[in-house]
């Protein structure tokens, strides 16, 4: 790739010290965690809260973002997910706290940040009757991409999303994964040093959102900085590290091998046929706390797996099940639920 | 109870359904997968007696969904991926209005609120507006209002779409009910894991099905063995594999582990030759069990190709 592609994150227009600086930064990256871990901060936000009416719909958080992470955000629907990025856009004014996103401040310089970000929803604001082409030229106007770059990253969002040979067809008529790679296009059109992704890949097959996913590496690999909302715990493993929300407060945060160590020594996975019997089997022994089916087969969440692991294969045999039971590390989705039961149960408690 | 021959539904030049031929015995659950515009809307469809097929025929809880559509209706619930709930009546309101719809009566309807009600863990907010529902629980109240008339086999289109691991769990366990109860259910989704735990997984593309079976089933048409390798950076080992391997086996990252699938002989030894050339560390290179989605990934990738 040429030298030019490699510095898009110098901010063009020059009108900010701040912005220039991280994005100068970013050059020197290489976009994996511990490179990322000393460099500035692409997001930061300190006890940041929002209220509507006496609804806390974000209450207190705070957390930095490191230039060229990929920071993925979770959390269950109505956790408040989408109104901290509204915040972070610029679109939504906090009610306490503060925070800054690639140096500019959301509160006073909103109008700034709008400049220096890229944002793609679930639902992609493409014109499905314009073609690819014409879209990107669009959002080209939209972003006010100079005259002189326009043609160079417009090949660059055709090539990065696959789509130069069909740059002339009718957006409508794409898959939904093809979409969702020009929508990402057309976010970064203006080379913006951090973006956010609020479920981008929510709906879209697997094999997609494996393009997707690679189309996020490159970006972060170039020193931007990725900030992204999912439901799949396989792309939270992508992440470099995890923000868990839930009702408004932050319960976690970490990188996903931190938060699997620090949640439980271990659950155990019950492997067999016929999963929802083989829950039936074992919710009910002492000392278990959850079972969930997962994949083929079930997780029991308890406070010692090791020492629960032989009453669990004593009933599997009693009830005459062919099914493997071992300790294993939890998943991303045994993090999430538990931390959440953790919380609610502090909180009745409280 | 779901039986269909040579199903076929055409758009115009389009074949959104290519001679669909497929039975699904009463009580099981079924799942549809494959990529964005495979015509798994379509298949629900036409099952449901929605769409008319071009060709060929389905017959659904012993119903012909085209001659015998309205008893058809009677017998099915179809929960389409944008259901249509009331935003502004309550979680009660939204379930009385599909009663009313259903035509159940008012003593069946008595009856079958609280139980739906409390199975769906929806009793704390049957006052609740439902446009003011979080997603998952909107999925559980429409699943909910498509079972007011109890029926007889169930249809579900990415029921999970956009919903929480919490709320996804919530709704699975309301699945193992019904099935346990003897309900069919046919679900298509996008979440391969939720496949793994159906009786039987049918992978559509472009309109074909290109195979159908249990999910020990359709992983052994995955073409070649799957190796598991634990690199001390996976993005960048991933990266490297897949363009010094490219034609000879199929790489993507799972987590944090790079899938690798591949007919290559001496598997192992090719793969450690080439992260050790680039200086990329690694832990160790073991053959592992494909899940649904190596298959997915591997079998649409020799399609496409």
């Amino acid at each position: 790739m040429s030298a030019a592609e490699r510095s898009p994150h110098i901010v063009a227009g020059g009108d900010a010290a701040a912005g220039a600086g991280d994005g100068g930064s970013a050059l020197s990256g290489t976009g994996n965690a511990g490179a990322a871990a000393v460099r500035s901060p692409a997001v930061t936000v300190h006890e940041l809260t929002r209220r509507f009416g006496d609804f806390t719909a974000v209450n207190r958080v705070t957390l930095a973002v490191a230039t060229g992470e990929v920071f993925g955000f979770l959390g269950p629907n109505g956790a408040g997910k989408s109104t901290t990025i509204r915040m972070l856009c610029g679109l939504l004014t906090p009610t306490a706290g503060s925070g800054t996103v690639a140096g500019f401040d959301i509160r006073r310089e909103a109008e700034k940040i709008k400049k220096h970000i890229g944002y793609m929803s679930q639902k992609f604001s493409l014109y499905e009757d314009l073609t690819v082409e014409e879209n990107i030229n669009f959002y080209s106007g939209i972003y006010r991409v100079p005259p002189a770059k326009k043609r160079e990253r417009k090949e660059w969002v055709l090539a990065m999303a696959g789509l130069t040979a069909l740059r002339g067809s009718i957006t409508g008529t794409l898959p939904a994964g093809w979409k969702q790679r020009l929508a990402l296009g057309c976010a970064v059109l203006h080379e913006p040093p951090v973006i956010f992704l609020d479920e981008p890949t929510s709906g879209v097959d697997p094999m997609a959102r494996r393009a997707f996913w690679e189309l996020i590496y490159e970006l972060a690999g170039r020193g931007t900085t990725v900030f992204v909302t999912t439901h799949y715990m396989d792309e939270a493993e992508y992440c470099d590290r995890l923000a868990l929300i839930y009702r408004g407060d932050m319960i976690a945060l970490g990188t996903p091998a931190q938060l699997k160590r620090e949640t439980a020594d271990g659950i155990i996975a019950v492997t067999g046929d016929q999963p929802q019997l083989l829950l039936a089997a074992v919710e009910d022994l002492p000392g278990v706390r959850e079972a969930a089916l997962f994949g083929r087969g079930i997780h029991v969440v308890t406070a010692d797996a090791a020492a629960l692991l032989p009453a669990v294969q004593v009933r599997l045999a009693e009830r005459g099940f062919a099914a493997a039971a071992a300790v294993v590390e939890p998943s991303l989705e045994d993090v999430f639920v538990m931390r959440i039961e953790a919380h609610d149960r502090n909180g009745a408690a409280a | 109870m779901i039986r269909t021959n040579g199903l076929t539904r055409r758009f115009g030049a389009l074949t959104a359904l290519d001679g669909l031929t497929l039975t699904v015995p009463t009580g099981e659950l079924f799942a549809l997968v494959g990529p964005d515009g495979a015509g798994k809307t379509t298949t629900m469809r036409l099952l449901a007696g929605i769409l008319d097929p071009t060709a060929g025929e389905a017959f659904v809880a012993g119903k012909h969904t085209v001659r015998e559509a309205a008893a058809l209706k009677h017998e099915i619930a179809y929960m389409s991926q944008r259901f249509g709930l009331y935003p502004d009546l309550t979680v009660e309101e939204n379930l009385k209005f599909y009663a009313d719809l259903y035509g159940v009566t008012r003593r069946e309807r008595e009856q079958r609120l609280p139980e739906l009600l409390s199975f769906s863990y929806l009793t704390p907010f049957r006052d609740r507006q439902a446009g003011r529902l979080s997603g998952g629980m909107k999925q559980k109240l429409g699943l909910a209002c498509a079972l007011i008339h109890t029926p007889r086999v169930l249809f579900l289109d990415e029921p999970t779409n956009g919903v929480d691991p919490v709320s996804r769990r919530d709704f699975w366990r309301i699945l193992y009910r019904l099935l346990a109860e003897g309900t069919t259910i046919f679900v298509s989704t996008a979440y391969l894991d939720e496949a793994e735990r159906c009786a039987r997984v049918g992978l559509l593309h472009q309109g074909r099905l290109l195979a159908c079976g249990t999910p020990d089933e359709v992983k052994r048409l995955l073409r070649g063995t799957l190796w598991g390798v634990r690199a001390a950076q996976p993005r960048a080992a991933a990266a490297l594999l897949k363009r010094e391997l490219a034609g000879r086996a199929t790489v993507g990252l799972f987590g944090t582990t790079v899938h690798v699938v591949t007919a290559l002989p001496d598997a192992p030894a090719a793969i450690g030759a080439v992260l050790a050339a680039a200086g990329e560390p690694f832990d160790a290179i073991e053959r592992e069990e494909p899940t649904l989605e190596d298959v997915f990934v591997s079998v649409i990738g020799e399609q496409a190709a």
